[in-house]
């Protein structure tokens, strides 16, 4: 109990501090030391669950199970890793004049902030505040998005607002459609918006209301999630706010929306007893991994890039949960994670590349690996684990994604391939470019903090290589609980 | 359900569906309203609108929380919202005329088409419901379709912020006119989140004026492609 509290306050407490001193020397220091405290609280919380099995918490609002806890774990990890390289990137930042002290502090206080949002999202219970907690992590990082004031990233963070606002308040007709559904068997008190009630009596739950509720859950959380056709708002989102903010997004954002869809899609299943919801997610995804491996070649800014990245990878997840099966599922949890580390690791190296050149233009960034060496490399591994290449965890993903698909769904396989091959013609040749030839970069004003990108690589390569037993348990009781 | 109960139904139900109504055609108002002050007004009536029916609701059902979220939106939707959003009109000066990207009649037109769509879809639900408001589930999703219309359909700023608290609005109705609301705990929080956006879309207005020189988002579109 005290672990998930420590999980939820810590992340809220530095955020206040860091609003009070964010602007003064040892910030980043403090963002970094709040970031670790909570990995360590999620880390307790860890072994918790592993120990003593799912628990319901604080008068049933918070609960932790297999699902939640490995994705709350992910995002304390990767939250702290991307604090980390933040410390650097930002004094850069700050020495390019880019970034106030004011700034620096908005930047630190709604990181933390952001963080919290996230853990809430995960950790809570009431599908009603987990709809809050994504409207708390959309306005947060809307301020992230927009913190350089350029009218890019107005603009960007703008139609971030406008878009994500506007799906998630589909987001939230779904729930309220829910509350309806379960009201009904549940009876009028705060216990039918509760997830762990909901799952109790989810055959009983009237299945038409249930399967256009989740028709505006999925286009709501969907909208977060970057699925295809409302994907719009996430390249400019990624490409013009700060790295580190670019980082987070990709790698834990859309894994918490997607995180929502698969509550509802359990539900949904239970009452249904059909493959509707299954069917909407497949085709969803299926759109997703397409559309954007045609939008890679065309892309010249190298965030951009990997934004559009991002968005056909949560397209392969969401299709792996769609198929459903416990091999399938298993597919979709191992590439989730594989896909968070891998993704904040290349956004590291792409943010001190970017520095170094002084410039986003993937034709102006040549030579990364003569003047450094470990930019150059982490940004070269990165990309081709990212791709699927073996031994790296991505593959595994991959390949288990794809057999699934080759015995039940032969006809997505030759789609989801060559959309695979065009993203990895189009994104291999771009990064060859960045990385080889003759220097146009400048090296740093501050000694870039490389240790998280081979940090992630190197558990994106473990998990490629062998998954610890513990954790294949927990992805397989996770992957038998989604279906 | 007591004997008092079942008497008083026709009475509150038809002031509840007249105000369903009032909803709508606000709805449609907003649609067409080229002045922004308009729009802010109409926005504080469709705000009072859904005060009342929440009111009648929580009286005439014994409901009392909710009466607390018949306060919430009297305080917010009526009475702060568009307070603030008077002052930021003063502020930036922005009493011109709201240019929109589709011509008014053919908004209209569309409108009426999503009416229907709306009616259509929320049919299932008002079979099921046993609440007195049932009858006005296809009317409040009717208004969040036409303030999505709204939001894609204007092209300033200030209006697309109005069109986003209007569809906030027709997901309140929905709320109570389908389940009698959702739990305390949930609306407090849409309610804080609705407010930190507000104040968050503040600030951004005088950034985007400054950057822009005007509210206008196809000025933003236009410094993409430079």
């Amino acid at each position: 109990m005290i672990e998930l509290a420590l999980v939820l306050t810590i992340p809220l407490a530095s955020s206040v501090l860091l609003a009070l001193f964010g602007h003064r020397r040892g910030a980043a220091e403090l963002n970094s030391a709040g970031s670790l405290l909570t990995l360590v609280a999620a880390g307790m919380l860890t072994v918790r669950v592993i120990g003593h099995g799912p628990m319901i918490l604080f008068d049933q609002q918070f609960f932790v199970d297999p699902l939640n806890v490995f994705l709350i774990a992910l995002t304390a990890l990767v939250g702290f890793t991307t604090s980390l390289f933040s410390r650097p990137y930002m004094r850069v930042e700050h020495d390019h004049g880019r970034l106030s002290a004011a700034r620096l502090r908005l930047y630190h206080s709604m990181f933390q902030m952001f963080m919290c949002t996230m853990l809430v999202a995960l950790s809570t219970n009431n599908l009603g505040i987990l709809w809050v907690a994504m409207e708390a992590a959309t306005l947060t990082t809307v301020l992230l998005v927009a913190l350089y004031r350029t009218p890019a990233s107005l603009e960007a963070a703008w139609k971030y607002f406008i878009l994500c606002g506007v799906g998630i308040a589909q987001a939230l007709f779904g729930t309220i459609l829910i509350y309806f559904a379960a009201e009904r068997v549940l009876g009028h008190d705060g216990g039918a918006l509760l997830w762990t009630h909901l799952d109790a009596v989810k055959t009983q739950l009237e299945p038409t209301v249930l399967s256009l509720a989740f028709v505006f859950v999925i286009v709501g959380y969907g909208t977060k999630t970057g699925l295809v056709p409302l994907h719009n708002w996430l390249p400019d989102a990624h490409a013009e706010g700060p790295t580190p903010v670019s980082a987070v997004l990709s790698g834990l954002l859309l894994n918490v929306a997607l995180y929502a869809i698969i509550r509802c899609k359990v539900l949904v299943d239970g009452a249904l007893h059909t493959h509707f919801a299954g069917n909407l997610m497949m085709a969803f995804g299926l759109l997703t991994v397409v559309v954007p491996a045609f939008y890679l070649s065309r892309t010249k800014d190298v965030k951009r890039l990997f934004g559009y990245s991002s968005i056909e990878h949560m397209g392969l997840i969401t299709f792996a949960f769609g198929m459903g099966g416990p091999v399938a599922s298993f597919a979709g949890l191992l590439h989730m994670t594989v896909h968070s580390l891998t993704k904040s690791a290349i956004f590291f190296a792409v943010g001190h590349a970017s520095q170094m050149a002084g410039t986003q233009i993937i034709d102006d960034i040549k030579g990364l690996i003569k003047r450094s060496p470990t930019i150059g490399w982490g940004l070269m591994l990165g990309t081709l684990a990212i791709l699927g290449m073996p031994p790296f965890g991505v593959f595994t993903s991959e390949f288990m994604i794809l057999t699934t698909a080759i015995k039940h769904y032969p006809w997505a396989t030759p789609i989801l391939l060559t959309a695979l091959g065009v993203a990895f013609a189009s994104m291999f040749g771009k990064v060859q470019g960045m990385v080889f030839g003759e220097p146009t970069v400048k090296p740093l004003s501050h000694n870039p903090a490389l240790l998280p990108v081979f940090v992630h690589l190197g558990l994106v390569l473990m998990l490629g290589l062998w998954i610890p037993p513990y954790l294949a348990e927990w992805y397989r009781q996770a992957a038998k609980f989604i279906g | 359900m007591s004997p008092s109960l079942i008497h008083t139904i026709p009475l509150s139900g038809q002031v509840i569906n007249l105000c369903a109504a009032i909803m709508l055609l606000l709805g449609f108002a907003m649609l067409s309203q080229r002045r922004v002050l308009t729009l802010i007004n109409l926005f504080m009536l469709q705000g009072l609108v859904l005060f009342t029916s929440t009111l009648i609701v929580a009286i005439t059902t014994h409901q009392n929380h909710l009466l607390w979220s018949a306060g919430l939106t009297l305080v917010l939707k009526v009475i702060a919202l568009p307070y603030i959003l008077h002052r930021l009109i003063r502020r930036l000066s922005v009493k011109w005329d709201v240019d929109t990207l589709l011509n008014i009649p053919t908004t209209m037109l569309v409108g009426i088409a999503l009416v229907v769509i709306a009616f259509n879809v929320a049919q299932p639900i008002s079979h099921l419901s046993g609440t007195i408001t049932r009858a006005t589930i296809g009317i409040a999703l009717a208004c969040v379709l036409l303030a999505f219309l709204m939001m894609i359909t204007r092209s300033k700023a200030v209006p697309q912020v109005i069109a986003f608290l209007a569809m906030e609005n027709g997901l309140f109705f929905a709320a109570t006119s389908a389940t009698y609301g959702m739990p305390m705990v949930v609306e407090l929080g849409i309610a804080l989140d609705v407010m930190v956006g507000m104040v968050i879309l503040g600030v951004f207005f005088f950034q985007i004026r400054q950057q822009f020189d005007s509210l206008d988002i196809r000025h933003m579109e236009r410094a993409k492609e430079q």
